[in-house]
């Protein structure tokens, strides 16, 4: 596979290695009430889509960059790659 | 030996005679031969035994699909099994041997198999070898596997080198025959970066089989002249002897180059294979079609193949397969064989064909609407019995008999990203579905086009679409060459219905039309039930010339059609690759890097054993002259640096340069323990747990400015520590001002421990630095300089518990330093110390190490709880209060000693009550380390034990019914050794 990287452009997969679901970002809150709750469903529940799904990809031999990669799980199409920390702030985190 | 079938022409060079063996007995051949076609053109039919009748079996095609004739070539460690000897390029002193027969080829005693042919049938090993059970590991799977293996291992290391290479191109054309050419030539004149691979050492595909004529010229020299020009242009490769394996995400294809198979002594420091990995913008695969046969009893004898292989033979190679031939065929393609046999004066028999209508398109014997339905010639065909179209038989003699069922596209690689091919009803074949990977074009036979003028328009056109699709300006319109146009008029037939005895329809793996009728009647109806009930298709030539004609006989059986029934899934690799070429360079002492301390070298000169720690070599010990056992040297040591001083390279320690405003905020969120408040110029020993609330590391954090922090990781977590500290920063807290960088590498780091390490250091460390006690205590950092102003970071931490320093210096002089403490400390008495004593000294201590943090323990299974921090958001600090992790009679981390000091233990081992029995239910913990303390005088251990702390003093038992231990050990603290920790803050 090829991952267009934003900031270098195409490079092999093999330079990557792989985490899974990009909603390992919304990481919650840890003063919520339920936080427990929530850290369960964040650590252990995914969803196993057949189809588009974002995922995190580091660029461990590389330039160590974390990734939002847009595969199809079925097609291993990319339609979409983003800096994990741009992903993050969009989606509101911060410090 | 006299080439007594060889025909004149051929595209063989005359002028290299080639000398072989095949089974000991010397042959010539020439240069352009196969050693299958050197066989033939020497008269040798019989090549090999099948795989589990062992029939006697011969050259059956011309190319990769041959299923039959498995050979073994070289000897000694080149030694290769299972080697189709139809692409095995021939050369001077090639040794090439028969395989999976008896004593001789001729005489097998295991042929008795094929009397027993109605019991061995599908499923023959599950349903006869069930019992008894004790007799399969010792007696039936070795007899088996003596019976039914192929060639043999030399059971020596491959002397050759393999490679790995990369490879980029606008198109990528996969095979040479007239589709692929003319594609390569138009996207090669257009200026596209074009790699042309072709599996044959000569390309141009099936012109180079045909007399068919190409542009006015012979077809094998046009194909011949657009090599030429190929090779011509700088922005086009062509690689003959390369064979594409598999089409993979992304236009990334795989191939196989064999660079020097073809030699007899390949030449040291080339490879002999290479595997390519090639990045292609748009590939167009024109890899031809695959004769399939007609199954028909008896039709494995040696002397029968397909029958456009015995063209390819005469027309290519210039042998007969046998004085007298016959053809079987479907369709118009066997007469041209027919006709091209007779052209160079071989004796055809006759054409038998199916078709009652069939045209007489040969000047040899046609019997029209007739079946071949049976065969004579144990050891080679002798001759063939034809039942005409009003039943009467004739049995007609010949030695070779063309066998030509239609043909089947190569659509492999098409269905490589789970593309499913379709049947065309026109051909009666698979051609290619709609969903290609992305990015391949199909042309040529290989989408069921099989004419020559077919193949060249669609080979071209296909190019020209892609090459608009790239943006390259076409280059002018390429006047296609005339050729030949004939129609393929063909009449379906997978099997003959008349006649006795067994079909093959599956020659490498012996599966008849009987096995797939047994399938059926057994109810392993599916495609893939069929294939793995009876191994139809598998093996090494994965059922290239089988497939479809075992569809077709289980589609006749369930009354579906053929594509109803399904076709198996086509995986890579395409034909079959060496294990070489897949490890590359990857073997022996280069499986994997190795990295070196920077007291490496001096550790080697004082013949230190050296432990793999990760892809880290690291000295276990370093004896003394006289040390007979290594309990000695690392007793010594441990009782040395206890009581003197000794050095330890702890440069594999992974380390991390943490920088920036919000570096001690950052730290906060990764370590379970805060971090905010440690002042600079102190160091502190943190835990990382993972967000599920498990331990993962422990390390420590030195604060070397506000701004800076220095954390050091473990060594085998080093890389998994960066990893998951930059996904912190990155992805959880994309704001915080900070950096991260592994400076593992960049500094070399060395324990001093000991009583008298601080004297050594001052000796070390640039006078106007004070290290002593006062100013620079336990647990102190700073930047300082040593040896005249070599920049250093000094850390007072001690994992032996002793006084003790860690001393970094960058990499490069570490060899230097470690040398120069040694030097300067000779009159303190300073000795190097080892990792195992490096161990004994941490046991002793009871701190945890990989072997406690083992990836299930938490903190309060550590007893370390207090250190989580309950004020402040860190990874895992919300997850490891969870229900099952906090329960107060959890395992809990102690120490052990025996009752019996004279008795001892090993880590690995489980723990039990005193007075309970040895079962798993009665299980109380394990224990994690074991050593012998030399400064306590026994064995001692650390364990996990269900409510541990509680039990001080209890008498438990170390049992182990796989090593008959069963100790008795009294419950302790884990502080062995100076439990107050008194000896580190002197």
């Amino acid at each position: 596979m090829l991952i267009n990287h934003p900031l270098l452009g195409p490079r092999d997969a093999q330079e990557f290695i792989y985490l899974g679901d990009a909603r390992l970002i919304d990481r919650p809150d840890w003063q919520a009430a339920d936080a427990q709750e929530q850290f369960f469903e964040y650590t252990y529940l995914r969803d196993n889509p057949a189809g588009e799904h974002k995922e995190l990809w580091f660029h461990e031999y590389g330039d160590r960059s974390w990734l939002v990669v847009t595969r199809n799980t079925v097609t291993h199409e990319i339609t979409h790659v983003e800096l994990a920390s741009e992903a993050a702030r969009a989606r509101g985190r911060s410090k | 030996m006299t080439q007594k079938l060889r025909l004149d022409g051929g595209r063989l060079d005359r002028t290299k005679a080639l000398n072989f063996t095949f089974d000991g007995q010397a042959f010539q051949g020439y240069e352009g031969d196969t050693l299958a076609s050197a066989l033939m053109a020497n008269g040798v039919r019989l090549i090999g035994r099948s795989f589990k009748y062992h029939r006697p079996r011969g050259v059956f095609t011309s190319g990769s699909e041959e299923p039959n004739a498995l050979v073994e070539l070289r000897s000694d460690a080149r030694q290769e099994p299972n080697t189709r000897a139809t692409v095995a390029e021939l050369f001077d002193g090639l040794d090439a041997r028969s395989q999976n027969r008896g004593p001789s080829l001729r005489w097998d005693p295991l042929a008795i198999n094929d009397l027993f042919s109605n019991f061995l049938t599908a499923g023959f090993y599950y349903k006869t070898f069930m019992w008894p059970k004790s007799f399969w590991e010792k007696l039936y799977e070795p007899a088996i596997r003596r019976a039914a293996g192929l060639g043999s291992l030399s059971m020596q290391d491959d002397p050759d080198e393999y490679d790995k290479g990369f490879l980029h191109c606008d198109l990528l054309v996969i095979g040479a025959g007239p589709a692929g050419l003319m594609a390569a030539q138009i996207a090669g004149r257009a200026g596209a970066r074009v790699i042309v691979a072709d599996e044959d050492f000569l390309m141009g595909g099936r012109l180079n089989a045909e007399r068919q004529e190409v542009g006015g010229m012979a077809g094998h020299d046009w194909a011949a002249s657009v090599v030429s020009e190929l090779h011509s242009m700088d922005n086009v490769r062509v690689m003959p002897r390369t064979s594409i394996i598999g089409a993979y995400d992304h236009g990334t294809y795989g191939a196989v180059e064999r660079v020097q198979d073809h030699i007899h002594t390949p030449v040291s420091g080339k490879p002999r294979q290479i595997l390519w990995r090639i990045y292609s913008k748009r590939a167009v695969l024109c890899a031809g079609a695959t004769e399939r046969p007609i199954a028909f009893p008896n039709n494995d004898r040696p002397g029968i193949s397909l029958a456009a292989s015995l063209r390819a033979y005469a027309n290519r190679w210039a042998t007969a397969p046998a004085s007298r031939v016959a053809v079987f065929t479907n369709n118009d393609d066997g007469h041209r064989t027919a006709a091209d046999l007779m052209a160079r004066g071989v004796d055809v028999a006759a054409v038998v064909d199916v078709r009652q209508k069939a045209a007489k398109l040969s000047d040899a014997r046609l019997i029209a609407g007739a079946q071949v339905i049976g065969t004579k010639g144990r050891q080679g065909l002798k001759s063939i019995r034809v039942r005409h179209s009003d039943g009467r038989l004739e049995t007609i003699s010949c030695g070779a008999l063309g066998v030509s069922g239609g043909w089947n596209p190569n659509v492999h690689m098409t269905c490589h990203q789970n593309g499913r091919p379709v049947w065309d009803e026109d051909i009666a074949a698979f051609v290619p579905g709609a969903d290609l990977p992305p990015g391949m074009s199909v042309a040529g036979a290989a989408k069921g086009l099989f004419t020559t003028t077919d193949a060249l328009r669609n080979g071209a056109e296909e190019a020209s679409a892609i090459l608009s699709d790239l943006g390259f300006a076409s280059g002018g319109a390429t006047e296609l060459p005339q050729a030949d146009d004939a129609a393929y008029e063909h009449e379906p037939i997978y099997h003959v219905t008349h006649g006795k005895g067994r079909a093959w329809l599956d020659l490498q793996n012996d599966v008849t039309v009987k096995d797939v009728k047994l399938a059926h009647q057994e109810n392993f109806r599916s495609v893939e039930h069929l294939k793995r009930y009876t191994t139809l298709g598998m093996a090494t030539d994965q059922g290239k010339t089988s497939n479809v004609g075992a569809l077709a006989v289980m589609a006749e059986l369930t009354g579906k059609s053929i594509p109803e029934t399904g076709t198996t899934v086509f995986r890579p690799p395409y034909t079959p690759v060496t294990v070489g070429a897949f490890g590359g360079r990857s073997v022996g002492a280069h499986y994997r890097p190795i990295r070196k301390t920077p007291s490496h070298k001096w550790a080697e000169e004082n013949g230190a054993p050296l432990v793999r720690a990760g892809n880290w070599l690291r000295a276990r010990w370093f004896p003394k002259s006289g040390e007979t056992h290594w309990r000695e040297s690392v007793d010594r040591e441990v009782m040395h640096v206890r009581s003197k001083v000794g050095i330890c390279d702890v440069s594999t320690l992974g380390k991390i340069d943490v920088q920036g405003a919000d570096a001690a905020a950052f730290l906060n969120k990764v370590y379970a323990n805060g971090f905010a408040k440690l002042a600079v110029g102190k160091v502190r020993y943190g835990l990382m747990l993972r967000e599920e609330g498990i331990l993962y590391d422990d390390g420590t954090a030195a604060r070397l400015g506000e701004d800076h922090f220095v954390i050091t990781t473990t060594t085998a977590n080093a890389a998994l520590v960066l990893r998951n500290m930059e996904f912190a920063r990155q992805c959880l807290w994309p704001d915080m001002d900070v950096q991260l960088i592994s400076t593992t590498e960049a500094w070399a780091q060395f324990a001093v421990a000991g009583p008298k390490s601080r004297e050594l250091l001052q000796r070390v460390v640039d006078e106007k630095f004070d290290i002593t006690n006062e100013t620079f205590p336990f647990m102190a950092c700073g930047e300082l300089s040593v040896c005249d102003g070599l920049r250093a970071r000094l850390f007072r931490i001690s994992f032996s518990g002793e006084l003790a320093y860690e001393i970094a210096v960058p990499a490069r002089y570490g060899a230097a330093m470690w040398r120069r403490m040694l030097e300067l400390g000779k009159d303190l008495d300073v000795i190097p110390y080892g990792v195992e004593a490096l161990d004994v000294m941490r046991i002793e201590k009871g701190h945890p190490t990989g072997r406690e943090l083992d990836g299930t323990t938490t903190a309060l299974n550590m007893g370390m709880e207090r250190m989580v921090s309950r004020k402040k958001d860190s990874i895992g600090s919300v997850l490891d209060q969870r229900e099952g992790m906090i329960r107060t009679d959890g395992l809990r981390l102690v120490g052990l000693k025996p009752v019996n000091t004279s008795e001892t233990f090993t880590a690995g081992t489980n723990l039990v009550n005193d007075g309970a029995e040895i079962v798993i239910n009665n299980d109380q913990g394990r224990v994690t380390s074991a050593c012998f303390s030399p400064s306590l005088g026994h064995c001692i251990g650390l364990a996990l034990l269900k409510n541990g702390d509680a039990r001080m003093g209890e008498v438990v038992r170390v049992v182990s019914p796989a090593q008959n231990t069963d100790v008795k050990v009294e419950v302790t603290t884990t502080h062995f050794f100076d439990p107050d920790g008194g000896r580190l803050r002197a």
